[in-house]
């Protein structure tokens, strides 16, 4: 069964009729070509589909795009302002913070959102809180260390 | 996936007459679609209830707060009145799940989301909840995560939100919108045991709606508070074992203490025989391990879940040495 719905994505406006079964994630990747956000496990326990949704992390995977109407996503694809990298990215890059890359572009929109989270709760960024707060992505190559190492980096 | 209706409701009257049969009720759908995903789920109608102007955290009259339902798991545990007046939710909150899922979870949902049993989630294979009469493969099978009380024949599943178990030891209640009208269900109390029938897994009928979670005014022992999760890596996992504690000693003696237990049964366990044996004795290591041992002697456990039983025994010390 079809819905009709709007979507802004990236700060592009989509209206797009969407059957009902359609998570967010698939709509980025079928239907708009917007592959940065990862299918992994597809059940919310990995973390590479995480985009920011109305300024919010969140699993895109678990989202039904019908429940989501009028809603704003920024996914990795938006991260950059132009050719200018994230502050994320660039630190990303700088920490050598991926191996496969596979996670990558989840571990970014989730570690964007940490950094406004900790700003706006006030809470100061050791490596154990960084851990924590990035719990939700899974790099199964381990880069883990890079990863905080490079959160840290910008939180600082 | 099978093909479903989709609505959204406007207010919980037009939600409950929306639901018919072969509806469910979405919230943040982090439960329920991946249920959908695997096959467990198939509902004909998504009444969706998670835009429902039933957000808000108001403090009742009695100094007491009032939880909208649909307001999510992020928004409660940044709340800064639940933070002030009960620490233990926060905390608990913050224990489950990863951040992104947080942010899309309703703490109505979370009070109904089902169980992470591996026989439940997957269609392949029997389950009693899933299909009543088929058998409970885990009893024999995988079962090193599941219950070691208050368990049956016909079940050996836990309940996963750490959410539920704080709201055991605070002693929260439920508001409920029904066909009948609007009541009040209490936790504990809202969560059932299996018995013969683990297909229900709370007291609730068909087309109920939670509206709001009731915490009462906050007393002296509200303010001591701690919830300490132990799970197989050290976040974003369901607990092996987790206990709310909330302790109030005046001159070495216990005044009132609660304790509830997840990860060990069907429902969030509030150990009453340990509060009981508890109640005007020395808060002591001693004192703390015999009602623990208490509370424990009820304990069923299973081929693999053994270790629980210590475990649990331990967590329980340990937490209210940490409270005195």
């Amino acid at each position: 069964m079809d819905a009709e719905i709007t979507l802004r994505v990236n700060g592009a406006e989509h209206r797009l009729a969407v059957d009902t079964r359609t998570t967010l994630l698939d709509l980025l990747r079928e239907r708009l070509g917007l592959t940065g956000a990862k299918k992994g496990c597809d059940h919310g326990q990995c973390g590479s589909c995480t985009v920011l949704l109305d300024g919010r992390r969140a699993n895109a995977c678990l989202a039904l795009a019908v429940a989501h109407d009028g809603a704003d996503l920024v996914t990795v694809e938006g991260l950059a302002d132009g050719d200018e990298l994230h502050p994320l990215q660039a630190a990303f890059i700088e920490r050598d913070a991926f191996q496969c890359g596979y996670c990558t572009p989840g571990q970014l929109c989730a570690g964007v959102a940490l950094l406004e989270e900790a700003e706006a709760e006030g809470v100061e960024l050791t490596a154990d809180e960084i851990r924590e707060r990035m719990s939700g992505n899974i790099c199964r190559c381990g880069a883990y260390p890079n990863i905080v190492a490079a959160i840290a980096d910008v939180a600082s | 996936m099978r093909p479903f209706a989709y609505e959204r409701a406007q207010d919980a009257a037009g939600a409950v007459a929306a639901a018919g049969d072969g509806a469910r009720y979405l919230g943040g759908g982090t439960n329920l679609v991946d249920l959908m995903k695997l096959g467990v789920e198939a509902p004909s109608r998504l009444v969706d209830v998670a835009r429902l102007p039933h957000a808000a955290i108001e403090e009742t009259p009695g100094g007491g707060l009032r939880i909208g339902a649909a307001a999510t798991m992020t928004e409660v545990a940044n709340d800064p009145l639940v933070r002030e007046r009960h620490p233990l939710l926060a905390e608990a909150l913050l224990a489950g799940a990863s951040r992104q899922l947080r942010n899309l979870a309703t703490v109505g949902g979370n009070l109904l989301q089902r169980t992470r049993c591996s026989y439940f989630q997957d269609v392949t294979k029997p389950c009693n909840k899933r299909a009543a009469g088929t058998g409970c493969p885990a009893r024999e099978g995988e079962h090193h995560n599941l219950a070691i009380l208050g368990h049956s024949d016909a079940c050996v599943a836990t309940h996963p939100s750490d959410m539920a178990v704080a709201l055991a030891a605070i002693e929260a209640t439920v508001h409920v919108h029904g066909r009948d009208g609007e009541r009040t269900v209490p936790v504990p109390g809202l969560h059932r045991l299996p018995g013969d029938d683990p297909s229900r897994d709370t007291v609730l009928e068909s087309g109920d709606l939670i509206t709001a979670i009731e915490l009462p005014a906050p007393g002296p022992w509200s303010q001591r508070t701690v919830y300490r999760k132990v799970r197989e890596r050290a976040s974003f996992s369901f607990a092996l074992v987790s206990v709310a504690a909330a302790l109030d000693v005046e001159d070495g003696v216990v005044r009132d203490v609660r304790i509830a237990l997840g990860g060990v049964a069907h429902v969030p366990w509030r150990a009453q025989r340990a509060e009981g044996a508890l109640r005007g004795a020395p808060a002591t290591e001693e004192s703390f391990a015999a009602a623990a041992d208490a509370e424990l002697e009820g304990a069923e456990p299973l081929r693999d879940n053994a270790y629980k039983v210590p475990l649990a025994r331990n967590v329980i010390v340990r937490t209210l040495l940490e409270l005195c």
